[in-house]
């Protein structure tokens, strides 16, 4: 396992993903994958949902990687890099490989590739016990289609098939809870993580390399373009989601051992989170500040969950 | 930098699977790398870096969403390893200013100047340490 350290010494970390991606300015994807892929000093093999960090990071004829990486449809992004894992177990076996070399397997996958259409492979793979990490880039929807609505787009966010209006107040369901439902599936290791919490991130990486079996990293990716912010904003929104208890950061260890990695010590109320964001400007307006209420409660609900788990330890 | 479609060959040409090598056999970025591709035309404000003023924190290497920041390696004083900022790459720069944001030093070591501005003629408009009123 990588000893992280500080930020001195982790920047001097040759990088492996590099600039002249077409990425938004500001995009925390790129982030959130530099601090994933230096984490590690062994060789990876990469493979990416279709998404933002594909579809720009990878315009032909130009790539970004400096690691194999691999492309394959949006929803087997987590089945492609279970049988590439298959096989370089099997060419090692038949000696074919050098054994002295560790290999890590990673999956990058948005929201869209990883909550709805990619969540059938990324079961199976998880079900069957591959080796791999499977970090999905979460920015609320299909950002890179124009905006439209997924299971983990929150309460009340306007996005281009939950629009804002005179009747509707935008998204109707609240976000899928993806983190329980993976360590539910028995993963070795699952964690929370957002950029802005460079060290929190870099461990939970490297501890994910280093652990024998699949492990899931829930990522927040602040999106400049559709959560309707300025692009210096990135790292702050990031924070102010943690320091609201909206994304909390916790792990666990074998599906039971809940750890809170990071409390806020000042816990700011939910409607700063919202107010620094376009797409629930609505939500300040008369008539809506019902949903601002029903955000502060589900949020201290859930964070009051995950102190109550951590400290029964089940 | 030739064109995308410039560089586009035709569908005889194409290496099987469309697969693209990052190095060349020299260990060198290849000229499928977008290494050699420049996003400069998208930005209208570049960050400046200030030497004088950095303290080396590296929260802007961490930040920067584009590899923009180039680190020189040294050893430091107790024997550990350390990334000094030596510069801004400004080929690959999209001017989102986070590097500003994260800059934690009480006069920015990062500040934001128009496109046109000459680095020099910003360094020497730097902002100054304001004297504290008694």
């Amino acid at each position: 396992m990588k000893n992280i350290g500080n930020l001195k010494e982790f920047a001097t970390t040759p990088d492996r993903f590099q600039g002249g991606h077409r990425l938004c300015p500001g995009c925390a994807h790129s982030i959130i994958v530099r601090e994933v892929v230096n984490a590690t000093e062994d060789d990876i093999v990469v493979s990416t949902a279709t998404g933002c960090l594909e579809v720009c990071s990878s315009i032909y004829p130009y790539t970004s990687w400096d690691v194999s990486w691999l492309h394959i449809g949006f929803e087997n992004a987590a089945a492609g890099i279970s049988g590439a894992e298959a096989m370089y177990k099997a060419l090692k076996r038949k000696g074919k490989l050098p054994v002295d070399k560790p290999a890590k397997f990673l999956a990058f996958g948005g929201d869209g590739g990883t909550y709805d259409i990619g969540f059938q492979s990324l079961s199976g793979a998880a079900e069957r016990g591959h080796d791999f990490m499977y970090v999905c880039l979460d920015n609320e929807g299909y950002m890179n289609t124009g905006g439209q609505r997924s299971s983990a787009t929150p309460v009340g966010a306007h996005t281009t098939t939950s629009p804002r209006g005179r009747i509707s107040y935008g998204e109707k369901n609240w976000k899928k809870d993806l983190t329980m439902i993976m360590s539910h599936h028995g993963c070795p290791y699952v964690a929370t993580a957002v950029p802005s919490k460079w060290k929190d991130l870099a461990t939970k990486a490297a501890k994910g390399f280093d652990t024998e079996g699949p492990v899931f990293l829930n990522t927040l990716s602040p999106c400049t373009t559709e959560w309707k912010f300025d692009p210096a904003d990135t790292i702050m929104i990031s924070d102010l989601a943690v320091d609201s208890c909206v994304f909390p950061l916790y792990e666990i260890e074998n599906g039971t051992k809940l750890t809170i990695t990071y409390r806020p010590k000042n816990k700011i109320p939910v409607r700063d989170y919202l107010g620094a964001q376009g797409r629930f400007s609505h939500l300040f307006k008369k008539g809506n500040e019902h949903l601002i209420d029903a955000w502060q409660k589900h949020t201290d609900e859930y964070w009051e969950y995950l102190q109550r788990r951590e400290e029964a330890g089940v | 930098m030739a064109t995308p479609t410039e560089r586009l060959e035709n569908w005889d040409e194409f290496e099987i699977g469309a697969v693209l090598k990052s190095f060349d056999e020299n260990g060198n970025y290849s000229r499928d790398h977008s290494k050699t591709y420049k996003v400069a035309d998208w930005r209208v404000e570049k960050p400046v870096f200030n030497r004088d003023i950095c303290i080396d924190c590296d929260m802007c290497w961490v930040a920067c969403p584009d590899s923009c920041f180039i680190v020189e390696e040294v050893v430091n004083k107790r024997g550990k390893k350390q990334a000094n900022i030596v510069g801004i790459d400004y080929d690959h720069c999209k001017g989102c200013a986070v590097c500003v944001e994260v800059c934690p030093t009480p006069i920015k070591s990062l500040l934001m100047f128009p496109e046109f501005e000459d680095n020099n003629n910003a360094l020497a408009n730097w902002p100054k340490k304001e004297k504290k009123d008694k």
